[in-house]
């Protein structure tokens, strides 16, 4: 293990690096660039026996990975904002093949207007294709999730997203452990045979029209139509809120640190208010925290690491007894709600004891989210709790007001 | 030239699948699956090779294949490619993309291109019906001038782009035109291909009864004449080296005289209703193209 000063984007290279991915395949996009680029001067030096190929597009970026990993080889790529919308397709497609490929997004929000500054949206759009959906809180989490990502997906057959704030991760650099090869060796074995294996001697066809009722293959045995595909996809992915949890604690074991499982906790007991979010806002939320229950008010704080699926048990055990939730999103479903505060109050729906879930949106396009805004949000949504007020429209966090004309 | 007794005997496309009767797309694919021998990989867009090639759990085509989505072709062969290499099985299958013209020419450009620029190890094989026909015929940029469509209902105003040229101009080792109608060119064109590396296209003419409105079984009759009239040319690029081949290098030989394309096109009835002036501008789109062929035949690039 050595300790190296290293921007998200250096931590995410480093991941796929001790993962030792097989196939790259990716486009520049602001602020995820310096991934792909670390990692072909790696290739290029020697360095890392990989495939690096500089695709012309999101879209065939995301194809080189479908097409390398149902050869059988262990893919990356990295992309964000536009560059994610573009290659949406071949989002579903990775998913629905039942293809265990990484990839990194870099979070930025999506044009129009152009902006290349952090928000969620971009990944946030995707959250239905069915991958699984990882949040880091800092670069150390990011090199962590990576190797973690491809240890979950190779074990379920799905595709790992892994997300970090851009700029305010990607581009900032931090401490971070880098274990060793033989560590990360030790960890995560070569991946296993596909699911269905390119073989002359064997031909299948893989990935054809599969129509909506059961029909018997060439031996008469039945088989599934497409709702029983999609049906399996689900409740494996499903059944990855154990396999992330599980795989966290074997990193921690194998590693000595933390990365939380499905969702990571602070201050939470007897907690009167409840600040939720993703990504790198946890960790400034959690100071927010701590400075208010310096004042004596009883504030706690509840990441989300796994996004999708979403860990509906562990954010019902965790907010029991809580007066309210304030999430905060760095993304909007426009004409409804911000989606982690949607998700949360779909997930403790008629639960009983259940927590007002406020929504608050925050740091679009890059916008500012200062301790003082997420401080007054904080006690606005105690205030209210106390008060009774079940439900609230969203609220802007460090939305400027009546000088700034549109 | 290989002669028809001498292909492998050796089937890999079995009869009774999806595609329609006459479909010269099936034809072609037999051929092709004989120069590969079962030794190669399959990458297919949306189009009626994916209907062809059958529903889950049964499928018509004895060689591993791999589904892509429609825009992806070339990307996802590259990287089945790539990802064999990373197995250490790069020496033992030739990858082979194989879409229709509309995943060519029109929305698989793109990648086609990228893959064409890097030199990707893989063969890229289109071919051209001449419009989108698993969606029902409409237009596509390979679509001939007159030729009525679900989307061109007076018929189209535009020539077809020349994708071949198009591959040509990235400078790939291998650029061939080749007709179904003709199994042996097919054979031959593939073969070769399959012994170079780098990316190697092929444009596979493939006549069309469903979609160009003729009689199942003048399919192979319609695309010899389609030749024979020059509406198509058998060629091939091999390193820059230019030469006619098949048919069209004996028609050459015989002095360079076509037929005209009037039968061609009454034999048709997306051409129904085309006028004498219609009619010329094709024969004089043909003429030009013949002309130029003849020349870089001779020239020998
Ligand atoms: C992104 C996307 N757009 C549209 C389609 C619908 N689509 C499927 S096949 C097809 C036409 C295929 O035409 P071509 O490539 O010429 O093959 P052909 O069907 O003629 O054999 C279209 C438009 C699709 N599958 N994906
Ligand atoms: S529509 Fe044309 S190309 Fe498609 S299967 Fe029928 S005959 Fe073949
Ligand atoms: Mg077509």
């Amino acid at each position: 293990m050595t300790v190296r000063i290293l921007t998200g984007n250096e931590s995410a290279a480093w991941g796929a690096r001790l993962a030792r991915v097989q196939v790259v395949a990716a486009y520049p996009i602001t602020p995820q660039s310096p991934v792909v680029e670390t990692i072909s001067a790696w290739v290029q030096a020697g360095e890392l026996p990989a495939e690096f190929i500089a695709v012309e597009s999101e879209h065939s970026a995301m194809s080189v990975c479908i097409g390398a990993s149902t050869a059988g080889a262990r893919t990356f790529t990295a992309t964000s904002s536009n560059g994610l919308a573009y290659m949406t397709e071949q989002i579903w497609w990775a998913a629905g093949a039942r293809l265990p490929i990484v990839m990194c997004v870099a979070n930025r929000s999506l044009a129009a207007p152009w902006n290349v500054l952090n928000d969620q949206q971009d990944s946030m759009s995707v959250r239905d294709a069915g991958w699984i959906q990882l949040h880091c809180r800092d670069n150390q989490e990011i090199l962590d999730t990576v190797v973690q990502a491809y240890r979950i997906a190779e074990r379920l057959n799905l595709p790992v997203m892994v997300c970090y704030d851009g700029f305010l991760l990607s581009h900032t650099a931090m401490p971070v452990e880098v274990p060793t090869p033989e560590a990360v060796d030790a960890f995560l074995p070569p991946r296993p045979a596909p699911l269905q294996v390119i073989d002359p001697a064997d031909p299948r066809n893989i990935g054809p029209v599969v129509i909506a009722d059961r029909r018997r293959d060439a031996g008469g045995v039945l088989r599934g139509g497409y709702m029983e595909l999609r049906a399996a996809h689900h409740e494996a992915l499903l059944s990855a809120l154990d396999v992330v949890a599980e795989t966290a604690d074997e990193w921690e074991r194998s590693t000595g640190r933390s990365t939380g499982g499905l969702v990571v906790q602070h201050r939470l007991d007897d907690a009167e208010v409840v600040l939720v979010a993703a990504g790198s806002l946890v960790t400034q939320l959690t100071l927010v925290a701590d400075g208010l229950r310096d004042r004596g008010v009883a504030v706690g704080v509840l990441g989300i690491r796994c996004y999708r699926p979403f860990p509906v048990e562990a954010l019902r055990e965790r907010l029991s007894g809580v007066r309210a939730a304030l999430v905060f999103d760095k993304a909007l479903s426009y004409g409804y709600a911000g989606p982690i505060a949607a998700d949360l109050r779909a997930a403790l729906y008629g639960v009983d004891g259940a927590p007002a879930v406020y929504g608050a949106v925050c740091g679009l396009g890059g916008r500012e989210v200062t301790p003082e805004a997420l401080t007054d949000a904080a006690l606005s949504a105690l205030a209210d709790a106390r008060a009774g007020v079940r439900e609230r429209a969203v609220a802007w966090v460090g939305r400027l007001s009546e000088e700034v004309s549109r | 030239m290989t002669r028809i007794t001498e292909l492998p005997v050796e089937e890999r496309v079995l009869p009774g699948n999806r595609a329609c009767a006459g479909c010269g797309l099936g034809i072609g694919l037999r051929a092709v699956a004989k120069a590969l021998e079962g030794r190669a990989v399959l990458t297919v867009p949306a189009s009626c090779l994916t209907v062809l090639g059958g529903m889950y759990p049964v499928t018509s085509v004895q060689m591993p294949w791999v589904n892509c989505a429609f825009p992806s072709t070339a990307a996802v062969a590259t990287g089945i490619a790539a990802g064999l290499r990373a197995t250490g099985r790069g020496e033992e299958l030739t990858v082979l993309a194989m879409a229709g013209d509309g995943g060519t020419g029109d929305i698989g450009i793109q990648a086609l291109s990228g893959a064409a620029e890097r030199n990707d190890d893989l063969i890229y094989l289109c071919y051209d019906n001449e419009a989108y026909m698993n969606t029902g015929t409409q237009r596509s940029g390979s679509t001939p001038v007159g030729a009525r469509t679900t989307t061109t209902w007076t018929g189209k105003r535009e020539n077809p782009k020349d994708v071949p040229r198009i591959m040509e101009a990235h400078r790939v080792p291998y650029v061939a035109v080749t007709s179904a109608a003709f199994p042996t060119d097919v054979y031959d064109k593939v073969a070769k291909a399959r012994s170079m590396r780098g990316l190697r296209y092929l444009h596979m003419h493939t006549s069309c009864p469903s979609g160009w409105g003729f009689d199942p079984a003048l399919s192979v009759r319609l695309g010899k004449a389609a030749v024979e009239c020059g509406i198509v040319i058998l060629y091939e690029v091999e390193h820059g080296a230019f030469r006619l081949t098949g048919r069209s290098a004996a028609l050459a030989k015989a002095g360079g005289a076509l037929k005209p394309v009037d039968e061609y096109l009454a034999a048709q009835s997306r051409f129904r209703g085309l006028d004498a002036q219609a009619k010329a501008a094709i024969q004089a789109w043909v003429d030009e193209r013949w002309t130029e062929a003849l020349e870089r035949h001779a020239r020998g690039k």
